[in-house]
């Protein structure tokens, strides 16, 4: 897939909580072919402790509006920036990068798409994509609190959603992980992107099970095009580059 | 039409920029951002004798205008270059380099040899500064008897455009040019990245999987300049002078300090097009200047 680096405009800026904004970008030309699980490395400007752009999950792309969406945390000085970014401002940005989530075999497929913190961001463009295929989506959504569970309404545009928060605010009380849904029902492909041990849960739930699932890595990386090797996850392969074999991977594939 | 050819021992560049190893993938990478025949040079990523894995992830960190890395010199060997990218790259109208490392001279040694019968190669760059590997690598470049004696094996058997690349970690990197330069070297680069390291003060952990890694970027540079100016001055073979080059001001800077060429490194990763962006930057500078050749401006710094 070919990569371009070019300039979007901000068209809205909207956060969602202290820590979470949702920036929508609108490109000059048509937007090129974008998978879901695909990301970005943006570009951030007048942030002089930030010296390299930010690898970002593309959250959702709006064909009609031309636009993409690009859910983000604050966690340093580089998105804290980004943050403040005005409508009408451009935005760098190298796109689109890695591999993408697989499609399952059967249009009956029970599916589960499960996200924790940022890691909600692949998961709404994957939902919306498997919708649009046909298939039905089942979304298991994790965060701390109930403020931390963000962009629900999308989310409920696509499949049926389900939620758990640490403190019990909303949803089922506790991790992701302990969700009833995992003990009430059987799925066919669980795909999970957010923090590593609970990524990791929900990888040894899919294999002991016998699941079919990917999940998506968020190594640092310099370059997110397969350049610096700096990204790399060890695998049934050796070392290989999160940025291009991924973020997406089998469960099997990889030295958990 | 200004000229950019520039002479790099035996050998002639059509422009005076090239990539840095380990910064550029195989030039493959950069397809998609521009036509990467438009550049000088291109030296691929660091290729030893076997298969390497490379040190353990996290193998970099962001620090003030630079990042560090530990990658470890992965690649899949010199046999599967010679016989998977090689042939991917015989169509590329540029001067393409392999990077060569190795832990023991003997491995150098066998593999310049392989790359020496790769007619589409025209140089190796030996890296005997490579600070992110146990053994080998930066061991070879810090002290001159060791340099020396790598260099000298190696040209036994290399018969083409033997570029060393120096590192920045020794306390007189002027000496180290000299004795690489007796040994037969056509020319140096410099500088590798400068060992340095970084801990998380919340964890208390380096951020790093080896604890140091390699600093690259406008951190170095003016770090870079001073060992280019020296090395020029110190030797007559030319130098290939890198080290946070982001732009063709920069550039300009190592050619006036006394670079033949120049190489982009860190800088490829923000910007996959910063390459040709310097380019047209230097010739652009030449037109202002009216300066007809690049190689007016080697060594042109005035004191």
């Amino acid at each position: 897939m070919k990569k371009f680096m070019s300039d979007l405009i901000v068209t809205e800026n909207t956060p969602l909580n202290d820590q979470y904004f949702l920036l929508k970008l609108k490109a000059e030309n048509e937007l090129p072919v974008i998978m879901p699980g695909q990301f970005a490395e943006v570009k951030v400007e007048d942030s002089p402790s930030t010296f390299l752009r930010r690898p970002i999950s593309i959250n959702y792309v709006d064909r009609n509006r031309n636009e993409i969406w690009l859910l983000i945390q604050i966690v340093g000085p580089g998105t804290l920036q980004l943050s403040k970014l005005r409508p009408g401002k451009l935005l760098n940005l190298i796109y689109p990068l890695g591999n993408s989530f697989t499609y399952p075999v059967r249009k009956d497929a029970n599916l589960l798409l499960v996200g924790g913190g940022v890691g909600i961001a692949p998961m709404l463009f994957w939902g919306a994509q498997l919708a649009a295929e046909g298939f039905h989506c089942n979304f298991l959504i994790g965060g701390r609190s109930q403020s931390n569970l963000l962009l629900l309404d999308e989310f409920k545009k696509y499949g049926e959603v389900y939620c758990t928060t640490e403190d019990g605010s909303s949803g089922e009380k506790g991790f992701v992980i302990h969700h009833s849904l995992l003990q009430n029902q059987k799925f066919d492909a669980i795909y999970t992107c957010g923090p590593t041990p609970m990524m990791k849960a929900v990888a040894g739930y899919a294999a002991d099970n016998a699941v079919f699932c990917e999940v998506s890595l968020e190594n640092t990386m310099a370059c997110g095009f397969g350049a610096c090797l700096c990204c790399v996850t060890d695998t049934t392969d050796g070392h290989v580059c999160v940025c291009t074999e991924g973020p997406v991977f089998n469960i099997t594939k990889l030295k958990w | 039409m200004v000229d950019l050819k520039v002479n790099l021992g035996t050998l002639q560049l059509k422009n005076p920029v090239m990539t840095a190893s380990g910064t550029f993938g195989y030039g493959t990478e950069y397809y998609d951002f521009f036509d990467v025949s438009r550049i000088g040079g291109i030296v691929v990523k660091g290729t030893t004798l076997r298969d390497r894995q490379g040190n353990k992830y996290p193998r970099m960190a962001e620090t003030p205008s630079g990042m560090l890395n530990a990658v470890g010199l992965q690649n899949k060997g010199v046999n599967y270059f010679a016989e998977k990218i090689y042939p991917t790259l015989l169509d590329l109208d540029t001067s393409i380099f392999v990077n060569v490392s190795g832990s023991t001279v003997e491995e150098y040694v066998e593999t310049a040899e392989i790359i020496n019968e790769l007619d589409h190669i025209p140089g190796i760059e030996l890296n005997i500064s490579c600070p992110n590997v146990k053994e080998g690598g930066m061991t070879f470049g810090t002290s001159c008897p060791s340099a020396a004696q790598v260099v000298k094996e190696v040209r036994r058997v290399y018969k083409k455009e033997l570029m060393v690349k120096l590192s920045p970690n020794v306390t007189s990197i002027s000496d180290i040019a000299l004795a690489v330069e007796a040994e037969g070297a056509d020319s140096v680069s410099l500088i590798n990245t400068l060992l340095g390291m970084a801990i998380d003060s919340e964890t208390r952990k380096p951020l790093l999987s080896t604890v140091t890694g390699g600093l690259s970027g406008p951190a170095v540079k003016p770090v870079a300049l001073r060992m280019v100016w020296q090395v020029a001055q110190a030797v007559k073979i030319p130098v290939v002078g890198m080290g946070g080059i982001m732009t063709a001001a920069d550039a300009i800077e190592f050619l006036l300090a006394g670079a033949a060429a120049i190489q982009i490194g860190t800088a490829n990763f923000i910007d996959p097009t910063a390459p040709v962006k310097v380019l047209e930057g230097i010739e652009a500078y030449m037109l202002r200047h009216k300066i007809n050749r690049v190689t007016d401006l080697i060594g042109a710094l005035e004191i």
